[in-house]
């Protein structure tokens, strides 16, 4: 397991942060993922939970039990075992999203900027396994990684007051699907009628960090057939296993 | 039967909050509860309540609150002028009350945010392990004019006395913060280090319980984005312009700018009873990098 030459540092009295190579690639996602299956199982009474990003874990430990150069000494030490099994299977969910210009508010301008046909443009953005590599910034916001060179778009000079909960965005080299209204300056292509964050269910969102998403155009029936199903809370995620 | 209290008028900011909603960071919640939890810890102890109970966070200007059933109850943090039927009680002291007595609050002496704690805690919707108010998790995000919300039922016989305790004033009127080295703080360089321990900051109209934004201008770092990446209570972060913002217990759980310190629980309890304008020095913990500081000092 240790490919990479870690970092620790200490987030404050409660947490160990653990950095990786500052790059965003699948090979950091895959092991940042086997590294974090691997603390809870051997260090599960120690640690309150895990936290992982692009390109790091931060490992929040019960400080009634554990100081931090014990926790370092711990994951450094685990880090060093060969064991690999632990690379959990992963799941590949189909997020259906209409590029509709009911919804695609952006849509057209990109195309221009970008001299790709709209058709292109949605199936470029359509073809791709995302890679999920955490869910941050508010309840359910996936961070993708994948996204076409060709379809890298700047933010809007100024954000929208109000992106609708379900739109597709792209900005710079990041596409991703708002879990809920908000305002920001992500160029909106489409939006998906399924429900990223749900509080009501455990757990609260079907994805997890490791899993990878496919996002299937559907036409403006679909989505409003699929969006009641939702509503009414028979809508399941559809995900194929893999691993 | 449901025991109530019922809000009597709007207010800034008035909310549910109890330690934090744990272990749900990873699906990007924010962990929420009491903005200073030295004062919400110390209501639920003066009712010999379990410290993790849910109490009333009032921020700056209290709601009329009327009880519509028996209790005890405690105010404990921010001084707000508290009266109870229009007579003036004391922090830090647990009055016993009957149905419709009402609770009113005037100008604010001492510090932020005041904490109502009642016998047995508030008993608002419980969701993902906690009871504390956010948008997009809770039903309600803020306690308006008009909501009823519930508390524990409280049996008189059970106990009729309660502690009283004298809260130091510093904890208000402190104006250095306890801080720890943050991810980026190597990146700063000799002067900026300098700076930012001999500096004095003001607090920005920009804070409320997702962040504290600073009013001066620092000197920007020479890089200062990084990857998308993990941001706590009490993560000061610098943006490319050089202002300062401290993360509060409502903060995003991921963040682009350096992190350059990190504030104590303490002091973000502390800061927490601070409002714009006000000024406060960070203070590295740590007796080592203390006398370090003092050697360099000398040298100038």
């Amino acid at each position: 397991m240790n490919k990479y030459k870690l970092k620790y540092k200490p987030l404050g009295s409660i947490a160990a942060l653990i950095e990786w190579p500052k790059e965003i690639q699948e090979p950091i996602l895959k092991n940042i993922s086997i590294f974090r299956n691997k603390i809870h199982a051997d260090m599960g009474e120690y640690v309150l939970e895990t936290v992982p990003t692009y390109n790091s874990l931060t490992v929040f430990f019960d400080t009634s039990k554990i100081k931090y150069s014990g926790v370092v000494a711990d994951l450094k030490e685990i880090y060093s075992t060969k064991d690999q099994k632990l690379l959990s299977a992963y799941k590949i969910w189909k997020i259906p999203v209409c590029y509709d210009k009911k919804f695609a508010l952006d849509l057209a301008e990109m195309s221009r900027a970008k001299k790709i046909s709209q058709t292109k443009f949605i199936e470029l953005h359509s073809s791709v396994l995302y890679d999920v590599y955490f869910i941050g910034f508010f309840p359910g916001f996936l961070y993708l990684g994948g996204l076409d060179e060709k379809l890298h778009y700047k933010r809007k000079d100024r954000p929208r007051r109000e992106i609708k909960s379900g739109d597709v965005g792209i900005a710079g080299n990041q596409t991703g699907v708002y879990p809920r209204v908000s305002p920001g300056g992500w160029n909106v292509i489409g939006n998906s009628p399924l429900r990223f964050f749900d509080v009501d269910k455990f757990p609260p969102c079907f994805a997890v960090a490791g899993d990878k998403v496919q996002f299937v155009p559907i036409d403006l029936t679909e989505h409003a057939k699929i969006l009641e199903e939702v509503e009414s809370g028979s809508y399941v995620p559809q995900s194929e296993v893999y691993g | 039967m449901d025991n109530n209290i019922l809000i009597l008028s709007d207010s800034i900011q008035t909310s549910v909050q109890d330690l934090g909603r744990k272990g749900y960071r990873s699906f990007g919640v924010p962990i929420s509860g009491a903005m200073d939890k030295y004062s919400a810890i110390l209501a639920n102890k003066l009712l010999n309540n379990a410290e993790d109970l849910p109490v009333l966070e009032i921020t700056m200007s209290g709601p009329k609150i009327m009880f519509e059933d028996h209790t005890l109850f405690v105010l404990t943090g921010a001084d707000l002028s508290p009266a109870l039927n229009g007579e003036p009680i004391q922090m830090n002291h647990a009055y016993s009350v009957k149905t419709s007595d009402v609770l009113s609050f005037g100008k604010m002496n001492m510090g932020v945010r005041a904490y109502l704690g009642v016998k047995g805690g508030f008993l608002t919707e419980k969701v993902l392990g906690s009871y504390s108010m956010y948008e997009g998790i809770t039903p309600k995000s803020i306690v308006k004019k008009g909501d009823r919300l519930r508390i524990a039922s409280y049996d008189s016989e059970l106990e009729i006395t309660a502690s009283k305790i004298k809260v130091k004033p510093s904890h208000f009127t402190t104006n250095k913060l306890e801080v720890t080295k943050g991810p980026e703080f190597n990146r700063l360089t000799k002067e900026q280090r300098d700076k930012l321990f001999s500096m004095t900051f003001k607090i920005d109209p920009l804070c409320n319980r997702m962040g504290y934004q600073l009013k001066n201008k620092f000197p920007p770092l020479k890089n200062n984005e990084i990857i998308t990446s993990i941001t706590i209570p009490g993560t000061v972060q610098i943006t490319p312009s050089g202002k300062l913002i401290v993360m509060m217990r409502d903060c995003p759980t991921t963040g682009g700018y350096a992190r350059i310190l990190q504030l104590t629980d303490m002091a973000i309890n502390q800061l927490a009873q601070k409002k714009e304008n006000d000024r406060f020095k960070f203070d590295l913990e740590s007796s080592f990098e203390f006398l370090g500081r003092l050697v360099s000092r000398f040298r100038d």
